[in-house]
């Protein structure tokens, strides 16, 4: 046996997405089912269309808030009460409230499927919404926000949202502003559950260790009598509303931070881009990845950081761009220059090499496999079918999209939506020590403000 | 193929020693085009002396710097196959695993057995200061600029004696990375990473016969090499202290901690079910009271932290804008004191345990990564000696009852050892526990 050569890789097996059901009730309620049978397990998520993109301009917040509302009080049954119910199935009720829905999941052992979906239903058919639940659960936020003003990520996240979206759907975090908190009421949050909790718009998804008919017999009873109320709201639009910063550089300051926090982006495009498969192998190149140019770059080479990493954030409106790291407070500047100039370059003078394009997908596509092993991780793949009007083959499609990506395609989309020019860089960190070597990026002179949570 | 709704957990697995002594187990299943590759080397922070800590975390950093036979980092050729990589250091072991599509395990055992036969020549000087700085911003960013980030400093500090491996947290101290050599790490390398201080899984959609063929061609060359001397430290008891570390931090936040049994041990399971029961969401004893009727507090948690040379159980309670951890401590204490004295209901602990089943069985789901099933048959094999010991495991969950629960916790987290720490905003050192001692810790 030589050991000198790496061995060479059998041949693969193409990836083919479950086979899904879909169903509807008389209400409209989509019901989508996929079959898994090595384990006695089933994972069971609604989607519901209802995440801070909604949330009216004066209210950011009151979408995250109505989502945290549904277990404290439904069916007839205490916060407490809800959560014993769920905990004699063996299970927790995860809320996600995101920008562009509110995911509810569990996942539980088949015996215990169809109660546990009831109780579900209670929750986004029948929630209480007492006042006095709602006093209890505003304070618990807002005591929240005020921990999150004391971490750096937290601190960079809002900045970043604000100077890139402004008045735009995603210009706050879901989970919203104080100011806003304090004025809210629970009225405000009954009109966004009557409104955004419609049966004709949500997806139930199940995977799992079920029958069709087993599926269809528990929704129907979960669900069947939900009824469709008012107009749904309807949801805003990227407009001439946006107001971006005006200044390309913003340090937020925390003084004697022990490193400093940043993001680097600006507005991209939606999930729904026609230039999707390239953009996901032009991020692998430039900063998806551990071995991508940027991490190698402030990690490997010069040891700035723990990590260094780009996304494309998809979502259903544009997303953002953004390059996120922590680096130690006296390399900042330099970090922000290697940043901008891996990010120039590879629109520019270093455009994907072909090993580097083969590399990708390379990674994309032989690994794509590893996405789909459990009840949770397919329920989460439908769930982005539902969120974002994404085809029925959309994952089928995926490795021989990837693999048709030609590099001027990846040159084409880096030029359209990589802009250099626009980048915003967020900075927290100790003022002090950043203010003059930020100002010599040429990038502006930093702006120091501080950002309101 | 596991089935729950009976009462036991069959992942059929076999095992072999090689003769350089390394431990071998496979486990076939085919349900995905998977293959999980896991590795334990028996050393952590727990192996490290005082003044020389944060090694053994530096060096699973250094695992994924070029090798012999690869001049890339570890990751450009498994990446290429669309494989995932990772490793971990605790204080008791590290272990490295890929998930590859099943296509490229051979690869994965190329590359494992490459770094662990001939890791120490390849690494350069460079690669060793790189890493260095990467670690101190790794602690930077998950300790030092993280709200309550060094509370675990402050706690372990105060649990422990001064003798102890778990006196320091396993990413270490600055200074003594910064003290480290290159000549430290090599013979760190040498007493530790050898076949006889490992234990490899290989799993999913694999031939048993085919990876035993690999895994001696691969790994058999690798000279076997000296079992590591046992650590055991005198058995700790911590004395009651009270102390205060002020942060960056609006809301002050109490820490109440307790030595307690090891993994695996009698006791471990029932303080793990006692954790869930005193903070485990809201029905919990302590959300319920603190959180919920008193509003005292805005967040609650507990774990009972099973560790190789012994456990400790910690309660956590952040308290609300104008409430003094005096008060939470009252509080937390009496709600502690209850539970020992008269246990916990039928019901909740029935919840707890359905609880644990489920997130057993899901744990399952994945043949690969941190928790999966190739990681559990390891960490079985490397703590109990056997593989195949899920069904046990659940079961010490299974067989807890509410009066084995409340015996366990009236026996360990007892007011005369507990450790109590107060963090608190800087310069508020008048909202922490009456009688509490500054500590600063970095």
């Amino acid at each position: 046996m030589s050991r000198r050569e790496p061995p060479a890789a059998r041949p693969g097996q193409p990836v083919v997405f479950p086979p899904v059901t879909r169903i509807r009730l008389a209400n409209r309620l989509a019901i989508w089912f996929v079959e898994r049978r090595q384990l006695p397990f089933v994972t069971v998520s609604l989607v519901v269309p209802a995440g801070s993109a909604i949330d009216p301009i004066d209210l950011p917040g009151v979408a995250s808030l109505t989502a945290d509302m549904l277990d404290e009080g439904a069916g007839g049954r205490s916060a407490i009460e809800i959560q014993e119910a769920f905990g004699r199935l063996g299970t927790t009720l995860n809320t996600e409230a995101g920008s562009d829905a509110v995911l509810l999941s569990l996942s539980v052992l088949p015996r215990h499927a169809h109660e546990a979906c009831a109780r579900v239903a209670d929750l986004v058919m029948r929630p209480t919404l007492a006042v006095e639940d709602f006093e209890r659960v505003r304070t618990l936020r807002l005591n929240r926000l005020r921990q999150l003003r004391d971490s750096p990520s937290s601190l960079a996240d809002q900045a970043f949202v604000q100077a890139i979206f402004g008045a735009y759907p995603y210009g706050h975090q879901p989970w919203g502003l104080t100011q806003a908190i304090e004025r809210m009421r629970i009225e405000d949050v009954a009109h966004m559950h009557e409104a955004a909790y419609q049966p004709s718009s949500c997806t139930m998804i199940v995977v799992g260790s079920l029958e069709p008919g087993d599926v269809a017999r528990i929704a129907e009873s979960a669900f069947g009598t939900w009824k469709t109320g008012s107009d749904p709201i309807p949801s805003r639009k990227m407009g001439s509303d946006t107001i971006p910063s005006a200044s390309r550089v913003i340090l937020v300051d925390r003084p004697g931070a022990a490193q400093t926090e940043l993001r680097i982006g600006h507005v991209a495009v939606p999930r729904r881009t026609p230039d999707y498969h390239a953009l996901v192998l032009l991020n692998t190149i430039l900063g998806g990845q551990f071995v991508s140019r940027i991490n190698l770059n402030l990690r490997e080479q010069k040891g700035y950081t723990y990590g260094a990493h780009t996304a494309f954030d998809f979502r259903r409106l544009a997303g953002a761009f953004v390059l996120q790291t922590s680096v130690q407070t006296d390399a900042t500047a330099d970090a922000v220059r290697e940043s901008v100039n891996e990010i120039a370059a590879i629109r520019g003078e270093r455009p994907p090499t072909t090993q580097e394009i083969d590399f990708g997908r390379a990674t994309l596509t032989r690994g794509y496999a590893r996405h789909f092993e459990t009840t949770g991780q397919v329920g989460r793949a439908l769930a982005q079918l539902a969120m974002y009007d994404l085809p029925d083959d959309t994952f089928d499609r995926f490795v021989p999209g990837v693999r048709a990506v030609h590099a001027d395609e990846l040159t084409t989309a880096a030029e359209r939506h990589l802009h250099p020019g626009e980048l915003v860089v967020v900075a927290v960190g100790d003022r002090v020590k950043l203010e003059s070597g930020l100002a010599l990026l040429g990038l502006g002179d930093p702006v120091v403000t501080t950002v309101a949570i | 193929m596991t089935n729950m709704e009976s009462q036991s957990i069959n992942i059929p697995f076999s095992k072999h020693i090689l003769g350089n002594q390394l431990q071998v187990i496979i486990h076939e299943d085919h349900a995905c085009k998977l293959a999980a590759v896991n590795l334990w080397y028996h050393v952590g922070s727990k192996d490290e002396v005082a003044g020389r800590t944060g090694f053994a975390h530096l060096f699973e950093h250094l695992m994924f710097e070029p090798s012999k036979h690869f001049g890339t980092t570890y990751f450009e050729l498994l990446q290429r196959a669309g494989g995932q990589i990772n490793g971990s250091t605790s204080t008791d072991r590290t272990n490295y695993w890929e998930l590859v599509p099943s296509n490229a395990l051979e690869l994965a055992l190329w590359m494992e057995s490459d770094r662990m036969t001939h890791m120490l020549p390849s690494l350069t000087a460079t690669a060793f200061e790189t890493q260095r700085e990467v670690v101190l911003n790794e602690r930077r960013q998950n300790y030092e600029n993280r709200p309550y980030g060094l509370a675990i400093v402050a706690l372990t500090e105060a649990l422990f004696p001064a003798d102890h491996p778990y006196r320091w947290i396993t990413i270490g101290a600055p200074a003594d990375l910064r003290n480290a050599t290159l000549a430290d790490v090599r013979a760190f390398f040498r007493q530790f990473y050898h076949p006889a201080n490992a234990s490899l899984t290989v799993a999913g959609d694999v031939d048993t016969d085919a990876v035993l063929d690999l895994v001696n061609d691969y790994f058999g060359a690798c000279p076997a090499g000296e079992a590591p001397p046992v650590v055991a430290p005198a058995p700790a008891r911590a004395t009651a202290s009270r102390r205060i570390l002020e942060d960056r931090v609006e809301l002050p936040r109490l820490y109440s901690a307790w030595l307690t049994p090891a993994i695996f041990t009698d006791g471990d399971a029932d303080l793990d079910l006692a954790s869930d029961i005193l903070a485990g969401g809201k029905p919990s004893r302590l959300y319920r009271r603190l959180v919920y009727e008193e509003r005292i507090a805005t967040d609650v948690s507990a774990s009972q932290n099973s560790r190789e040379l012994g456990g400790f159980f910690a309660v956590s309670v952040t308290a609300v804008p104008g409430v003094g951890l005096d008060v939470v401590e009252r509080a937390v204490a009496s709600e502690v004191a209850a539970f020992a004295r008269e246990g916990p209901g039928d019901d909740e602990v029935a919840r707890a345990k359905a609880l644990t089943e489920t997130a057993f069985v899901s744990r399952l789901q994945r043949v690969g990564g941190f928790g999966g099933r190739s990681d559990q048959l390891n960490s079985y094999n490397v703590w109990l000696g056997d593989p195949g010991c899920f069904t046990r495991d659940l079961d010490r969950y299974r067989d807890a009852t509410t009066q084995s629960i409340r015996e366990a916790t009236a026996r360990h987290l007892l007011p005369e050892h507990q450790v109590t720490l107060s963090v608190v905003p800087a310069g508020r050192t008048d909202l922490a526990v009456a009688g509490s001692d500054v500590v600063v810790v970095s």
